[in-house]
């Protein structure tokens, strides 16, 4: 893995920096994003880790540039990929980037898939889309006809189908997605998201809607899929149990901001920041006694309205003074590990 | 002594006809499932889409005939119960459901929530409608909310609050026995981590006994006494909880634990 | 968030859409009209049927701003006049029809089955004739009378009403809560009346009001033939009817008649519009 300590040369396929995003709703602004810090190289899997409302999945959004302004509002910061800023691109560069670049799965697999095509032809149909810029993946040339293409698209299609493991894939691309599982109907979608060889996924909550089995399934397609093709992965999801079975690094956020990130071996059994302790001690395991789970006090702050400083000090234990009177930037010696807390050293753990 | 008993029911549905001829398909939900759960313990019920979970449930409340097999509750067939039975079976066994924001009425405030089980067996409680509201108050302050919020609508409230509440409505009538559907599934780990707390805790106080329904397998070790494992409406395996877990038998409950997410090297 | 939040945030999402709020000016504005018309017209004895035949078909002036008919009566106090028959007339038949059509809604979808079925083909009698004649069939065999009237429209009227609600109890039925309640014990009754019908009040009443317009079209269309109310009672139908002889000469008599019609179903329209905006629940959070 390559160290990048931000020296420019070595540029990371995404870098957000300093990301603050604020939502306009009736009862005022929310300050949903407050500088999260983020940076993904390529073939690594992260996890982006958090309960309701600490917005992650706004993050996510906001890299394929899917977050409708207004009500949104992006106060600082940029997202970084390749060097681009997302957020300063033509829409028309946007759509370029989407599918070929950035691939997105979304949480749902029942609501993604439009009930009355065949689902053979929806693959089809984003693979014809993106040849059209990109005609390469359908192994033509700009000079193809379309018919040409048309014929490429749908056998990519199927083959797509075959990678992500559905038998008698030419048959079942006939299918509509009613006919199809929970499970093989995520697995279309995975497959709709990697037709155009994009350098980074991003799956958000993609196995909540799963049972056990199939999303330990999901789980080892995905790890199998991006380690062939070395794509990146962005995992948007609450279960840090899915976060181990298959991401290399992880980032906890609380309240829009990044409290810790690194290699998720190394974050998940030495957790740094009160928030991440917190969060792993709540997780029920064998040994602890029932009842004495241990618990959070108090509740997630409100955004429209929130605390000075670090948004967990009022529910955190450590908290001292210090700690309102800024936001922690996330730091760390190398980016193996990295805290937001002022009263961590980052010697002490590196 | 066995609180609940369950001897060998079966449930079907009549499926759309694929033809005009031959039988009327059926689709089997449950086949020849079998339970006992003593009183002041708790079972584990581990199930995936389809085992036929949610019709456990809603046979063993009452709300569905069986088509085979008894459902005996204290000893006794609950098929065979007439109306007042029937609302003295729903006093005794209650449920608390997965989703706190669809399991309320968006249009009662909480305290109607709650006392609704009051209201309904009014006939036999015969409570003023004072008590009644001394009562709310009362399990509200049991499941750790505040008087406050009474006046409040559901959608007002996190879903850690209106997963408290619906136990404090399961609560009202005093029951026996709890039906946990997935109670905490819905819920971010911390919320989580408190209300199975409670649920501990309630039980302690009250000697209640918890028929607990969940996919999640680190729950489930966590808070049940036996474990049944259920897959398309048959019962694969029965066990004492860390047996099942140390080493399950059958090859569909040893897939789920190989499934399952290693947590242990956490923190 | 509290009721009178809760009603702020519904204001401001109505105002948010102008014309629902003119719409619903328009509305308050013709209630006042209807309440008060017999106060407000300048000539409140023309109302109750006196003529003054020395004035006959005067045109619009500062002493008649909408001129006078062929009897002399003042053609604005007229309208103020006819403003209650016609409005009340068609908020009693949408209110008659909404009370009527949800309790057969409700019962037909939430027993299924036979209940359903009886009930149903009972509501689709009204499709093999057209609402019109059927009112008008059935007020002429009713005889005249305001009240008469308002029974025969709303007879053709319910059957709409009875569908939209089986469909809605159809979907509420399997909602969890509905679910809940009989865990609890509840009955049909209180499960109808306490889980389901609040929580399906939003399509009936964007129903109604989008309906009040075209039951106040269809009373001035019954006045219109002549069925219904009888002279002297001035009614906007039968005021147009009257006057249909006398275009285009004394072209006042139709036009303001006929512009009251127009005004009241096209405001009712827009509230209707506006309502069904705030009340929609996937715009509320």
């Amino acid at each position: 893995m390559s160290s990048t300590l931000d020296q420019g040369a070595e540029m990371s396929l995404l870098h957000i920096q300093n990301l603050h995003l604020s939502m306009h709703s009736f009862e005022g602004d929310a300050h949903v994003l407050n500088g999260v810090e983020l940076k993904i190289e390529k073939g690594q899997i992260w996890g982006l880790a958090g309960e309701t409302g600490c917005g992650k999945s706004i993050t996510g959004l906001s890299i394929s540039r899917l977050v409708n302004t207004p009500p949104a509002r992006y106060l600082d910061g940029q997202i970084l990929f390749n060097g681009r800023d997302v957020l300063k691109l033509k829409e028309s560069d946007m759509r370029q980037l989407r599918g070929r670049e950035i691939g997105m799965i979304f949480q749902d697999p029942t609501t993604n898939l439009n009930p009355v095509l065949r689902v053979g032809e929806q693959i089809a149909d984003v693979a014809y889309e993106i040849g059209r810029i990109a005609p390469e993946i359908l192994g033509l040339t700009a000079t193809a006809r379309a018919s040409q293409r048309k014929k490429a698209a749908q056998k990519l299609g199927v083959d797509m189908l075959e990678r992500v493991g559905i038998a008698n894939a030419a048959q079942r691309a006939r299918d509509y997605p009613h006919q199809f599982s929970g499970g093989m109907r995520q697995r279309v979608l995975i497959a709709m998201a990697l037709v155009g060889q994009p350098k980074l996924l991003i799956a958000d909550e993609p196995t909540t809607a799963l049972d056990v089995t199939l999303q330990a399934q999901v789980l080892k397609l995905l790890s199998e899929l991006v380690s062939s093709s070395g794509t990146a992965v962005l995992m948007i999801t609450h279960n840090l149990g899915a976060v181990a079975q298959i991401c290399s690094h992880v980032a906890v956020m609380y309240a829009g901001h990044v409290v810790e990130s690194g290699l998720t071996q190394e974050v998940l059994s030495h957790p740094q920041h009160p928030y991440t302790r917190a969060l792993i001690a709540a997780l029920p395991k064998p040994g602890i006694q029932r009842g004495t789970l241990s618990t959070l006090p108090g509740r997630v702050p409100n955004l429209i309205d929130p605390p000075p400083g670090c948004r967990f000090a009022p529910r955190c234990a450590q908290a001292s003074h210090e700690c309102t009177l800024a936001v922690p930037a996330l730091v760390g010696k190398s980016d193996t590990h990295r805290i937001a807390c002022v009263h961590v050293q980052p010697e002490v753990f590196a | 002594m066995n609180l609940v008993e369950v001897q060998s029911i079966s449930r079907l549905y009549p499926l759309a006809k694929t033809s005009w001829f031959g039988e009327r398909p059926m689709h089997q939900a449950l086949n020849g499932v079998s339970l006992t759960i003593p009183q002041g313990k708790t079972l584990g019920v581990v199930g995936e889409s389809g085992s036929g979970k949610s019709t456990l449930t809603r046979c063993l409340l009452g709300l569905e005939p069986v088509d085979g097999g008894r459902i005996l509750y204290r000893d006794q067939d609950i098929a065979a119960h007439d109306t007042a039975g029937r609302l003295r079976h729903a006093a005794r066994l209650q449920i608390v459901f997965q989703d706190p924001y669809a399991s309320m009425n968006p249009r009662m405030t909480v305290h109607n929530i709650v006392a609704e089980g009051m209201v309904i067996h009014q006939r036999e409680l015969g409570l003023t409608a004072q008590e009644r509201t001394q009562r709310v108050v009362q399990l509200l302050e049991q499941v750790g909310l505040g008087r406050d919020h009474m006046h409040r609508y559901s959608h007002e409230l996190s879903g850690g609050q209106r997963q408290r509440v619906g136990i404090a409505r399961a609560l009202a009538l005093k029951p026996e026995c709890l039906i946990l559907d997935e109670p905490t599934s819905a819920l971010d780990v911390s919320v989580q981590a408190q209300v199975l707390n409670l649920l501990h805790e309630l039980q302690q106080e009250f000697g209640l006994t918890y028929l607990f329904v969940s996919h999640d397998l680190a729950v489930i070790r966590y808070m049940c006494d036996d474990v049944m494992v259920l897959r398309a409406g048959t019962v694969v395996e029965t066990a004492p909880c860390e047996q099942l877990f140390e080493k399950p038998q059958h090859e569909y409950t040893q897939s789920l634990m190989a499934a399952m997410p290693e947590t242990a090297w956490f923190a | 968030m509290n009721e009178s939040q809760a009603w702020a945030r519904a204001y401001y999402r109505l105002r948010q859409n102008w014309l629902s709020l003119v719409g619903l000016v328009l509305v308050v504005f013709l209630l006042v009209v209807a309440l008060a018309g017999n106060q407000l017209a300048p000539y409140p004895e023309h109302i109750s049927g006196s003529v003054d035949t020395a004035m006959r078909f005067q045109a619009p002036s500062s002493a008649h701003w909408m001129g006078t008919n062929e009897m002399g009566q003042d053609v604005l106090s007229l309208v103020l006049g006819g403003a209650r028959i016609s409005l009340f007339g068609g908020l009693a038949v949408v209110v008659l029809a909404a009370v009527v059509g949800t309790m057969v809604g409700a019962v037909a979808g939430y027993f299924g089955g036979w209940t359903d079925e009886v009930l149903m083909r009972l509501a689709d009698l009204k499709l093999t004739l057209p609402g019109l004649i059927l009112a008008m069939a059935v007020a002429a065999a009713l005889g005249a009378g305001t009240m008469n009237m308002v029974l025969a429209i709303s007879l053709s009227w319910w059957p709409g009403f009875a569908r939209l609600v089986r469909g809605e109890v159809i979907s509420k039925r399997e909602e969890v809560y509905v679910l809940a309640a009989r865990a609890l014990g509840a009955g049909s009754v209180r499960i109808m009346w306490r889980h389901i019908l609040p929580n399906i009040l939003s399509p009936i009443i964007v129903k109604m009001s989008l309906d009040v317009g075209f039951a106040v079209l269809t009373v001035a269309s019954l006045g219109f033939v002549g069925i219904g109310v009888k002279p002297p009672t001035p009614e906007w139908g039968l005021m147009l009817s009257t006057a249909r002889g006398f275009l285009p000469d004394y072209w006042w008599t139709a036009i303001f008649p006929g512009l009251a019609i127009f005004l009241t179903v096209l405001s009712f329209n827009l509230l209707g519009d506006g309502l069904r905006d705030v009340l929609d629940p996937r715009s509320r959070r």
